[in-house]
Formats: structure tokens, sequence, C-alpha cells
């Protein structure tokens, strides 16, 4: 049996392992050191080093918002009191006092501002979402738009002074509103076409397709979905409005009265406090000085409530 | 506008004059445009530094991976609850960047003249005396002046350098970034061989957008820069921008004075036209470039 059996094999040869060739480890070549992360080889130290500067420098990128905001704090806070909410801008010398006027004179200027511009606005987002992207005059109107974006907010001023004020023949509230509405309208018009245009394209088939006229549409559809998108372009707007300086310089120009004084008139010299802040920074008297980062404090809080109001509204619409 | 007589009457030679001077009725707005430029550009190279370091910081996963670290240290880096947070954290920092931005600038200029200037003048002073025969340096840091102006504005300019470039560096196709590790690139081979050149033109839009907001900016600079009509290359010295120049005269103008400064204004708005128009459309062929790439 066993014979026989080793006849039978023997015509055959043994088989080598691997046909093509005599075994190899394919990792014999290979230097693993090589292949470790090591600090000693370039790529990884520049690796790490850059990681670690951009890290650094972002850091360094914030510091400025958090100095800002403990100095307003600690500047602000110690002279925050009901006073400064109600009494009138102090005298030079004089102690106490407050910016009660510019408090209410910001908020009457924004009024006339957002009146203006949201209606202008949502009209020509209305107009912008609707049209055709390759459609001319529609790209003309947001390319103006975005340019407006930049636009230097002094010379906002310089426009309102241009056609309110030397025509008026003097400052006043109106002039101030309509200098800070050119300021708000290219924003209130680039974030409300984009909240239009993302009301999904089923919504409008939809609504055309019950019957409901473009007018219909448009005002039951589509602006109650794109709302919470024009409310967020709204509120950023009326946060940069409220803090814009240099336009309010000379068409509001300053007061160290209220405005109610004698009838409620809004063609007389406005205080704003942002004004109030750049004419008290100045003076060399400690109490205007502090009433000056009372007010920074102040006009910061509004500002910042405003946006972070206009954050939710945003968030509420990418939920939808 | 109302520039026109002004224009006439002062031509050219109002671009190219050096004194201002209401009394005589000598105007001249070199110094200013001098002053515009040079702040601008200095708050560029700052700005557009530390904004592209951290809209890259941003948009490379690079705050996830620092918080997804320091969750594995306390073992917490699958804990249900904090599942999210480095994604919530970018999120965050986001937001703080664009907070940069929502601070009025004339609250810049309040903290720039009583937190900035007593801060860096010990070293400014200090520069001087030792390495004043630079021209950078070459004279002392009073109060208000270059450097500071140059500082808060950079700051101003920065929300808009990340946002718009951290957009174009998510933009980037992610096949791009899949093709490079997978070619074996290190994180910043890829980022600086692949992922910004290829977000290159948004990048530079933003850069001219924001020299844009730089030229126009008022306030903080009118407070800032010194108002100082002469033109100097010293970092410490005081000098004049156009808008501030703008802002310190207008509210005691006389009548015949507005023309000029309207002349002022116009130059102001052509330039700053230019820039942003400039910008604009860099942005618009960068989008369009990356919506063809896809």
């Amino acid at each position: 049996m066993n014979t026989q059996d080793a006849t039978f094999n023997s015509h055959i040869k043994p088989c080598p392992p691997d046909p093509f060739g005599p075994e190899v480890n394919p990792f014999d070549d290979v230097n693993f050191s090589e292949l470790e992360k090591s600090l000693r080889r370039p790529r990884t130290l520049v690796d790490l080093l850059l990681s670690n500067l951009v890290s650094v420098m972002t850091v360094l990128a914030l510091i400025p918002l958090f100095s800002v905001v403990l100095m307003l704090l600690w500047h602000g806070g110690q002279k925050l009191s009901l006073d400064v909410f109600t009494q009138l801008p102090p005298a030079p010398m004089e102690e106490g006092g407050g910016f009660g006027n510019a408090i209410l004179g910001t908020l009457i200027m924004v009024v006339p501002a957002a009146l203006i511009s949201i209606p202008l606005g949502i009209l020509s987002a209305v107009y912008l979402a609707q049209a055709s992207l390759e459609s001319p005059l529609a790209g003309a109107v947001r390319f103006g738009a975005k340019i407006l974006t930049g636009f230097p907010s002094i010379l906002a001023g310089v426009f309102a002074y241009g056609v309110l004020v030397l025509t008026l023949g003097g400052y006043s509230a109106i002039a101030g509103g309509v200098a800070l509405s050119i300021l708000m309208l290219p924003t209130i018009i680039l974030t409300a076409e984009d909240s239009i245009r993302m009301v999904p394209s089923k919504m409008r088939d939809a609504a055309v397709g019950m019957g409901a006229t473009p007018t219909q549409t448009t005002w039951m559809v589509l602006l109650p979905t794109a709302m919470p998108g024009i409310l967020t372009g709204i509120m950023l707007a009326i946060a940069r409005a409220a803090g814009e300086t240099a336009p309010l310089l000379f068409t509001a120009l300053f007061s160290n009265y209220w405005l109610f004084r004698g009838g409620f008139d809004l063609k007389q010299p406005t205080a704003s406090l942002a004004v109030l802040i750049y004419n008290f920074a100045g003076m060399p008297f400690d109490n205007q000085v502090d009433l000056a980062w009372v007010a920074a404090l102040v006009l910061v809080m509004m500002v910042l409530v405003t946006n972070l109001i206009g954050q939710a509204f945003s968030r509420r619409q990418i939920q939808e | 506008m109302k520039a026109v007589p002004a224009m006439r009457q002062y031509g050219f030679g109002f671009l190219a004059g050096t004194t201002w001077d209401p009394n005589t009725g000598q105007f001249g707005i070199l110094p200013e445009i001098w002053g515009t430029l040079y702040t601008s550009f200095l708050a560029l190279l700052i700005g557009t530094a530390f904004g592209v370091a951290a809209a890259i910081f941003l948009s490379e996963g690079f705050l996830a991976q620092a918080v997804f670290l320091i969750l594995k240290t306390f073992r917490l880096q699958f804990h249900p609850m904090l599942a999210r947070l480095p994604d919530r954290m970018e999120g965050l920092l986001k937001n703080l960047i664009e907070l940069l931005a929502a601070i009025p600038s004339v609250v810049y200029g309040l903290w720039g003249l009583f937190v900035i200037i007593p801060l860096i003048r010990p070293a400014c002073n200090w520069l001087n005396m030792k390495v004043g025969w630079i021209p950078l340096f070459g004279t002392t840091l009073t109060g208000p002046g270059v450097l500071p102006a140059v500082i808060v504005l950079s700051i101003m300019i920065l929300p808009t350098i990340t946002a718009i470039s951290n957009g174009a560096l998510v933009a980037v196709p992610p096949k791009l970034r899949m093709a490079a590790y997978g070619m074996g690139a290190t994180r910043w081979e890829t980022i600086l061989a692949v992922i910004l050149p290829t977000a290159f033109r948004g990048i530079v839009g933003a850069v001219i957008l924001a020299f844009g907001r730089a030229l126009g900016e008022t306030m903080a600079l009118a407070m800032l820069v010194g108002n100082a009509n002469r033109i100097s290359v010293s970092l410490f010295s005081p000098a004049n921008t156009l808008a501030a120049l703008l802002a310190n005269n207008f509210p005691e103008a006389a009548k015949k004075d507005v023309g000029v400064l309207m002349y002022a204004a116009l130059v102001l708005l052509a330039i700053t036209l230019l820039v942003n128009i400039a910008g604009s459309v860099i942005l618009q062929r960068a989008s369009a470039v990356q919506e063809g790439a896809k």
C-alpha cells in the first residue's frame, strides 16, 4: 500500500509555496522607523508648528472682544445707575448727570430709519427673488446692494447732509434717520432676498396650483415662510444703525436737552448715544469720560441683544 | 453734487496739496489720502494674517480636534451629552468672531483711546529709543497715532476677512482634500498646496472687501489717528485720514467750506467704490469658478 502510494506520487514534484518565486516578506524593504511620526522629520515638525501657530493666532484674535467687554463692564459698570437713564448730560466740571436724552434720541432716529428701509428693502427683495437670476436689472440692483454694504458710513452722512440738512436749513433727527436708513437698506435687501429664495419651490408651486395670484402667493406664502430670515436681517440692520456714529455727526448733530421741549419736534438737533461717546471721550473731564464708558456699555448691550435676537430668528428658520 | 464749485476752483491741485487751512482758504488732501491708504494697508497686513489663520482654524476642524482631545483626557469622548460639543464649539467661535463686527466703531475708539494707547506706549517709546533710525519707529508715541489706529482697524476688519475666507475654504470640494490625504500629504501640506490655492480667489476677494471697509472706517480713526496734517512713515506719529477729516470738519464747516469737504468726500467715494467693485467682481468670479469645479 505504502510503496504503491510512493510510486504513484513519485512523478509529482513538491510544489513551492509561491509559484512565482521564493517566499518574500513584502515588508522587508520598508524601514518602519521612517513611517513613524517623529518630530525629527521636518514635515511633521512644520505640521505641528503651523497647527499651534494658527491656534494661537485665533485665540489672539478673540482677545480684543473679551478685552472690550471686560473694560466696558469694569469702567462702565461702576457708574451705572438709574440716574444715567433719566438725567441730562452734565456741563463741564459738573458732577453726576446722565444721558437719558441720548438713549431716547437713538431710538427715535432708528425708528424713521427702519420705517424707510424695511418696506423698501423687503419690496426690492421680493422683486429680486422673483426675477430670474439672469435678469440684468435684478443683477444690477443686487450688485449695487452688495457695494452699498461696504459703503463708508460717513458718506451716507455726507449724502443726507447735502440733501436734507442744507435744504431743510438745519440739523435734525429726520436727516439722521435718513442717513441711517441708507446704511440699513442693503443688509435688509440681501438677507431678505436670500430667505425668500430659500422658501421651498414646492410651496410656491402649491400656492400657484391652488389658483393663487402672484400677489397672494407672495403675501400669504412666501413672506410668512421667509419671515424669520427677514427679521434676522432687520435686527442686524438695526443693530448696525444704532451703533453708527459717523453719519450722525453732522446730520443729527447733538443736543444737551430733551427732544420734547415745547412739543415733539423731529426737526431739531438730536442727541444719540454714539455721538455722546465720541464727544465725551475727547473731553479732559473725568466725569465725562466715565459717562462715555457707561454710554458705551449701554450701547453695546443694546446692540448685542439686538444681534442675539436676530440670531435666534435665523436659528428658527434653519430648523424649519 | 455740491463738490462741483470746489472742484472747479481747486482742480487737481487739491489732490496734491498738503495744507488745510480754512482761514487762508488753502486746501489740499494729499496727507489725508496718504494716511488713509497707509493705515488701511498696514491694518490689512495684520488683519489678513489673523483673519485667514482664524478661517483655517475654523474650517479645517482644528477646534473640534482640540475639544475632542480635551474630552479624551477625561475619557468623556463618547459621552452622549458631549458628543456634539466639538461642532457646537465651532459654531460658537464663529459667532464670537462675528460679534467682533457687531461692536460699534465708536466703542472701539473709546477702547483704543483708554486701553490700547497706554498699553503700547512704553513699548513704542522703547523701540524709538533703541532703533529710532528705522523710519518706521522714527518718532515717539505721545498719544493718538498711526499704530493704535492700525491695531484697532485690523480688529475691525478681521471678521470680514474671516467670514468670507471661511466660506471660500469650506466651499473647496471635499474630493480635493480626500485626494491629498490619500496621497499621504500631511494636514498642512494639504492646506498649503491644495486648499489655499483653490480658495485663493475667494480669500483675495475677502481681503479687498476688507480693504474697502478699512478705507471708509471713520469713528475709530477719528479718535485714534491724531488728526495731524502731515505725511510720515513713522508708526508712532499722528496722521489723518479722509474719513476722519470729514468727521472732524463737517460739524463746524462754514457754508463756503462745505464744497471743499464735498470734494474730499467725492475722492473717498471714488476710492472705496473702486476697491469694493473690484472685490465683489473677484468674489463673483471665484464662486463661479468653484461652481464649475464641482
